[in-house]
């Protein structure tokens, strides 16, 4: 699976990297980064937990 | 065409059940019966507020957070058909962005969105025991009982905060002093003026002399955005203001809320107490956020373009208000969501709210709860009521629900 993110959408709630902190981190301002595109099958279940609540709906899973 | 939904929708205009609603007298950390029964008939309802105005009520969690995340609906107060809750509040300019809709509440908020950012609140965490050991500590030393709420739960929130905005410790008293004025409900309006224009004049004095010798904290970052000509001093103060307010009362609450429905299910208080399990405690941090309702007068919006929800066009002009303490107990999204069960998932709750709105302290707030639950009760096993749960007084009437005075033994 591939995970996409709108930073533009972003705000900075910090629940994905809650959620998923090693696919997730934040830059200096508090925005989403994405640390990895790529979501090995064990991370799925926490990406998902991100996409549920990201409060900006900025998160996507994708298929690879 | 859009259906019309069955139920309290259909009421003709002026039999609309009156919001808020009364708790039942015997059950203070449960959503009112008539909003539970609103939100068994159907996903929408029509109520009546203090001024006559009937926005729409949604009482179901799905459609809470479409409605929160949706660009068609506003935050403005001055917007026609903005739900107000009371005419206090009708009559209050706005408190920096949480009463603005974007581009200008995103270009506000992220000005100060880094110092809630995860690994910036964590650096936070040893300060934040040690305060909240001192302050047990503190009442261990002395006499029982005590009032929770004036010996650890305001003074949690208001040390941090000062901590965060880089507060100096030696105007900590006063500091103290005029926040807890600012949120006391029993304050006059003279007194809450006072009190307000007092912390507002000392931070425009913080701010102003950190545009000449900035600090690592927060009140520098919000002065570099003055020299940098993005903000007047007239916002930044607001601004530094609003994040003042908005955790105090709020985490006060919730640690007060909190101890008190712990102390009512002995079973989850167990739980929390003989565990060192950091993720057990971060659970029960999110369930009691589910569970309990600081923000009993729900969140509110404007609707400014017609919106279709759950089969009913919904009018730009209209007020919808979302009330996070049913839709954290909607049993489609949380099983059995009456019951308080510290290890069950909690996280998708919305007592954040939800949206581009959501709390900015949210991080900050769950750290300062995961000490404190973590702390409390494991120092303190003995902990118990002084007092029997009926002579507790709710804050039935304030705009963040919670408690008077907790009085307590060990």
């Amino acid at each position: 699976m591939k995970v996409e993110l709108e930073a533009d959408k972003c705000v900075a709630s910090g629940q994905c990297v809650v959620a998923a902190m090693d696919v997730f981190d934040q830059d200096d301002e508090g925005i989403a980064i994405l640390l990895t595109e790529e979501v090995g099958d064990d991370q799925v279940d926490d990406v998902r937990e991100a996409v549920a609540v990201c409060p900006a709906a900025a998160i996507r899973l994708v298929q690879a | 065409m859009a259906e019309t939904v069955a139920g309290p929708a259909h009421d003709v205009a002026g039999t609309a059940p009156e919001f808020p609603m009364p708790r039942a007298s015997r059950c203070p950390f449960d959503p009112p019966p008539g909003l539970k029964e609103l939100q068994e008939q159907g996903p929408l309802a029509k109520v009546r507020l203090w001024d006559g105005s009937e926005p729409w009520l949604v009482t179901r969690y799905a459609e809470q957070r479409a409605v929160l995340g949706d660009p068609r609906v506003s935050a403005d107060t001055e917007q026609p058909g903005y739900p107000t809750k009371a005419s206090a509040e009708a009559g209050e300019g706005k408190l920096s962005f949480i009463m603005m809709d974007d581009p200008e509440h995103a270009r506000l908020r992220r000005m100060v969105t880094a110092p809630f950012a995860i690994r910036k609140v964590e650096a936070l965490r040893p300060a934040v025991q040690r305060i909240v050991d001192g302050l047990i500590d503190d009442m261990l030393a002395g006499p029982g009982p005590v009032d929770l709420v004036e010996a650890f739960a305001l003074p949690i929130p208001s040390l941090v905060i000062c901590e965060l905005l880089g507060v100096p410790y030696a105007d900590h008293a006063m500091f103290q002093d005029n926040t807890r004025t600012m949120v006391r409900t029993t304050a006059t309006p003279e007194e809450r003026g006072a009190a307000t224009r007092e912390i507002a004049g000392y931070l425009a004095g913080q701010i102003a002399r950190r545009l000449t010798d900035p600090q690592d904290d927060l009140l520098s970052g919000i002065a570099g955005r003055v020299a940098a000509g993005e903000l007047t001093h007239g916002q930044a103060t607001e601004m530094a203001l609003l994040l003042l307010i908005a955790g105090h009362e709020t985490t006060a609450n919730m640690i007060t809320l909190g101890t008190a429905a712990l102390l009512e299910h002995p079973d989850q208080l167990a739980l929390l107490r003989d565990t060192d399990d950091p993720k057990l405690v971060a659970s029960a941090v999110e369930e009691l956020l589910r569970y309990l309702h600081i923000t009993h007068l729900g969140r509110r919006r404007a609707v400014t373009e017609d919106i279709e929800l759950a089969g009913q066009v919904i009018r730009a002009g209209e007020g919808v208000i979302m009330v996070n303490e049913i839709g954290n107990r909607d049993p489609e999204v949380f099983e059995d969501p009456d019951r308080l069960d510290i290890t069950r998932d909690a996280r998708r709750h919305v007592a954040f709210g939800f949206g581009v709105h959501q709390c900015l302290g949210q991080p900050l707030a769950r750290m300062e709860l995961q000490v404190v639950y973590g702390t409390l009760y494991r120092r303190i096993p003995t902990l118990r009521l002084a007092c029997a749960l009926e002579d507790v007084r709710f804050k039935h009437d304030a705009f963040i629900y919670g408690i008077h005075e907790l009085p307590v033994a060990w």
